[in-house]
């Protein structure tokens, strides 16, 4: 039987695995290539590693960090933050990702969805997206809006249309991070990424408001999600995979449990 | 050496790295002469069917048919299994090796009067793993595999292991020296590692 995913995600600034919390004093967090090992060995399914700074700071940081997390990793991995071209891509590509993902610059330039996927398959390809509910709508869900530039920008676009439009021009999956739900550690965005869910036909990871076992439940059922991302709630041993994963197939969710 | 075709169909780093972590010498080519000498080939390969068209233009077809009929063991990935057969429907003009029979065919929209989601996305398990093969040895069924796949091959006599995804499609396949793997053993973890090393023992 086909599995939920549970991906654990690092976001890295400098070379360096670092959590915000309540997004303002950023707490260093580890080695990325040290994490990546340690989350697959508890049994994360996969491993999602986001350069927080790309767009400010040089590229070969990156790369080195990228090739050095790779190495001895023998799961998908992706790699996102900051690329903006199928050349960036390639060159994160050859370094030892699987997957790279897209997100301000798919907006600006949808044309690159399929130039990477093109050149790498459409798999290789995640387009990220940052939305909001949009509260005063009438429908804050079908309304939710998409933003950009690390959520500080709104663009005017429906979520739901442009995963759409993302899945046409040949995106593998979609990484929908729920802005409302980030950071808070009170669940998954579950009606959002249903209807994204709803209106693709590939894979809707969900990001953004891990913080239980029953959160991660919820985003697989009411959400429909086929994957779930979280970053905070597996370091500094507040859970681990293989214990919410456990967790998870006592509800009867799908899981690849680790021997 | 072992002959690692590169016909331009995405990115063969990781299955390249999986060989060498496991102690195997690598060549990445696409000469036919090489093929022909090599002690083993594997031919990976993710997208489209049509990108195995590259593989006739560049006479690969036959120095793979050759070292094939000679003993040579060979293992497709994804692509690489699907081009074992006559063909798919994802690009009909397109031959396969014709090395097993059945073509390769889209998911249903719909299994079992539900939506099917395509692809075929994540980590799924191996079923029915036929006990005399080579390829799958000391992996046992319910072993979790990595997949992300729109066209699948049939089941038939070959079959080496089969996954159930919109119904049961090949997992594995294996006759003699030449076989194939639809999920990526370089992104399945322990499982898809011990399957390589399996098939560097051969």
């Amino acid at each position: 039987m086909l599995t939920k995913r549970i991906i654990a995600c690092l976001d890295v600034r400098d070379g360096r695995v670092v959590k915000g919390i309540q997004f303002v004093d950023i707490i260093d967090a580890g080695d990325p290539a040290e994490l990546a090992h340690r989350h697959a060995a508890a049994g994360a399914d996969e491993i999602v590693l986001l350069d927080i700074t790309a767009t400010h700071e040089g590229r070969a940081t990156l790369i080195d960090t990228v090739r050095r997390a790779a190495s001895q990793l023998f799961i998908p991995f992706t790699v996102g933050g900051g690329i903006r071209s199928a050349q960036e891509a390639e060159a994160v590509f050859t370094a030892g990702a699987d997957k790279i993902s897209i997100n301000s610059a798919a907006i600006a330039r949808p044309e690159l969805i399929g130039e990477i996927g093109g050149a790498f398959g459409a798999q290789a390809v995640v387009v990220a997206i940052d939305a909001r509910r949009a509260a005063d709508s009438s429908d804050p869900v079908r309304n939710a809006e998409v933003y950009v530039a690390g959520g500080r920008k709104p663009t005017g676009r429906k979520v739901v249309d442009w995963a759409r439009e993302a899945e046409d021009r040949g995106a593998g999956e979609i990484l929908l991070t729920s802005m409302d739900s980030d950071g808070t550690r009170a669940g998954f965005d579950c009606e959002l990424t249903a209807a994204v869910s709803e209106a693709v036909q590939i894979p809707v990871i969900a990001s953004g408001g891990a913080g239980t076992a029953q959160h991660f439940a919820d985003v697989f059922t009411r959400g429909k999600a086929d994957a779930a991302l979280a970053a905070s709630i597996f370091h500094f041993g507040v859970t681990s995979s293989r214990a919410l994963k456990e967790e998870l197939a006592k509800s009867s969710i799908p899981m690849r449990l680790p021997c | 050496m072992i002959a690692v075709i590169d016909y331009k169909a995405g990115n063969l780093t990781s299955v390249v790295k999986a060989l060498n972590y496991l102690g195997a010498q690598t060549e990445v080519t696409q000469s036919p002469d090489v093929v022909r000498r090599a002690q083993k080939i594997v031919l990976p390969g993710v997208g489209h069917f049509q990108a195995t068209q590259l593989l006739h233009d560049l006479k690969l077809t036959e120095a793979t048919r050759e070292a094939a009929a000679k003993g040579t063991p060979f293992l497709g990935i994804c692509v690489g299994l699907q081009w074992l057969y006559v063909g798919s429907t994802e690009a009909p003009t397109t031959d396969g090796l014709c090395h097993f029979n059945g073509r390769c065919e889209r998911f249903p929209a719909t299994w079992e009067g539900a939506e099917l989601k395509s692809p075929h996305v994540g980590w799924n398990s191996l079923e029915q793993i036929r006990p005399d093969s080579r390829l799958l040895r000391g992996i046992s069924n319910g072993s979790f595999v990595y997949y992300t796949h729109s066209w699948r091959a049939p089941v038939s006599e070959d079959t080496a292991a089969v996954t159930n995804y919109g119904g049961a499609f090949t997992a594995a396949v294996e006759r003699d020296n030449v076989m194939g793997v639809q999920f990526h053993p370089e992104k399945s973890s322990e499982t898809g590692l011990q399957l390589l090393k399996n098939f560097l023992e051969i």
